[in-house]
């Protein structure tokens, strides 16, 4: 069977992801399944590092498209998981490099001999965006529960939607279970609502996740599980079709529950 | 809004203007008038133009850009019977044949007043989208922030409005906005214009906003 092609996208930058790619590809790798990542990042690239393998980089995303390697030689094999890969971008160069049917025919070629290829999309709707969509047969939107970041989504999702692609799933990252309860911060409820696509996961706000990632060990490897990294094999669970039940992040407390009952607003 | 040859109306992809009958320059001044008199309804629009069989040269393609592009609208693709003008029109970089509008339900024909043509919208109008038509839009399904619908006629928004609506943007101070849920980012009718009250209510009811005595104003809807 051929592999599935999953891209990962937000419009908005810094809403976490890399830091899902990165995660979902270990998390797929430890079930099992054949992984390769892509930076499609080119010129601002950042998933080596996160996946600590900066050191270990030969040839780039852009020397495959230019012929300079073979697609096989482009491929860094992950220093714990044998069965995930990453194809980082070239840092030397532009979102110019690469054309959107280069994406298509890199990801042809990969789907033969791996079971999923997740591309970690740049920010923003322009062309580094539009290269990271075209080959993507499933679509993950990112976002973080506050207003800007779910607007930058809701014009994505309004993009993707006009070029006819399959419905986006959502992951909504770093949430705060206490500062929504303050009315602080938008609730899953209220970006699903705004939204109006599937929710796939829902990942909490973890200190952990920082350290992580400054050390190359995504969260989703470490054997003593962080909420973070719980999420993430929650959501890698899904996407392989598992019914994964969406765990109350926290009880709300008694206190808490007489409040929202005496004050029927939005929480 | 007709004018003797010059016919406006809205597609999936903008507006398309289609010139009939008529001598080039005339029509040319009758769709420069239109852009000029209704500014808020044209401007950051993107326009086709049905220019009939005619044979244009390049610098008549170019004209009619700069004059749409004066007033702040893209010339995006131009259509033409003659294929002389379309090879014409595809050198300028400009498409030539439209797509099938998806998902626009056809018009509804309001007899012979132009105003009362209204296009169905369903699905969610998403932030960075926008619908913009001389008559009525119905738009079933949420008008997202960052949203937008300039329309000539009243919008109705069976969802939540949440973006900006633009109602009677040809100068009609009747039209009306209606909405299941009325929070929108700004709504204008006419010359008009009024933001939501800042503070969010625990429970939407439908609202009608109208303008009265120069001020835009919501009541329930239906009304009591």
């Amino acid at each position: 069977m051929a592999g599935r092609v999953v891209t990962i996208t937000s419009g908005k930058g810094g809403v976490g992801k890399t830091t899902l790619t990165a995660n979902l590809g270990a998390a797929l790798a430890m079930r099992g399944q054949r992984v390769v990542v892509i930076d499609a990042d080119v010129g601002l690239r950042n998933l080596d590092v996160m996946l600590g393998l900066e050191n270990r980089i030969v040839y780039d995303l852009v020397d495959v498209i230019e012929g300079r390697c073979r697609l096989r030689q482009g491929l860094v094999r992950h220093k714990q998981l044998p069965e995930l890969y990453l194809l980082p971008a070239a840092q030397t160069r532009d979102k110019s490099a690469v054309q959107p049917e280069d994406m298509v025919r890199i990801c042809d070629e990969l789907r033969g001999d791996h079971d999923i290829v997740l591309i970690d999309s740049p920010a923003g709707i322009e062309q580094g965006f539009r290269y990271a969509m075209e080959p993507a047969d499933e679509i993950i939107i990112v976002t973080n529960p506050e207003v800007s970041a779910a607007r930058d989504a809701d014009r994505v999702i309004g993009l993707i939607e006009a070029e006819e692609k399959s419905p986006a799933r959502l992951v909504i990252n770093r949430l705060e279970p206490s500062m929504v309860s303050k009315g602080h911060m938008l609730g899953v409820a209220d970006v699903v609502e705004l939204l109006a696509i599937d929710l796939i996961g829902v990942v909490p706000e973890d200190s952990n996740a920082l350290i992580a990632a400054n050390r190359g060990q995504p969260l989703a490897l470490s054997n003593n599980r962080s909420r973070a990294g719980h999420a993430f094999h929650n959501i890698a669970g899904r996407l392989l079709g598992e019914e994964v039940p969406f765990e109350p992040l926290r009880e709300p407390r008694v206190f808490e529950r007489l409040l929202r009952f005496v004050s029927p607003e939005r929480s | 809004m007709i004018t003797e040859s010059v016919a406006i109306k809205g597609i999936r992809q903008g507006l398309l203007v289609t010139l009939g009958e008529g001598e080039w320059s005339s029509l040319l001044t009758a769709l420069e008038a239109q852009l000029t008199e209704n500014p808020t309804f044209f401007s950051g629009g993107r326009m086709a133009i049905d220019v009939g069989d005619r044979r244009l040269i390049p610098s008549q393609i170019e004209a009619m850009r700069s004059l749409v592009a004066h007033h702040e609208v893209e010339l995006w693709a131009l259509v033409s019977g003659n294929a002389e003008t379309q090879a014409e029109a595809r050198g300028a970089g400009l498409v030539t044949e439209l797509a099938p509008t998806r998902d626009h339900q056809p018009p509804v024909e309001g007899g012979d007043d132009p105003a009362g043509r209204a296009v169905v919208r369903q699905g969610t109008l998403r932030s960075g989208q926008s619908v913009r038509h001389p008559g009525h839009v119905v738009i079933i399904g949420d008008v997202n922030p960052g949203a937008e619908v300039v329309a000539g006629g009243s919008v109705v928004v069976w969802g939540r409005l949440r973006g900006l609506v633009h109602a009677g943007a040809l100068g009609n101070e009747d039209a009306v906005i209606c909405a299941l849920d009325l929070a929108p980012t700004q709504l204008r009718i006419g010359g008009h214009f009024s933001r939501s009250p800042e503070e969010q209510r625990s429970r939407p009811v439908p609202e009608k906003a109208s303008v009265v005595d120069g001020r835009i104003v919501a009541v329930p809807w239906p009304g009591e």
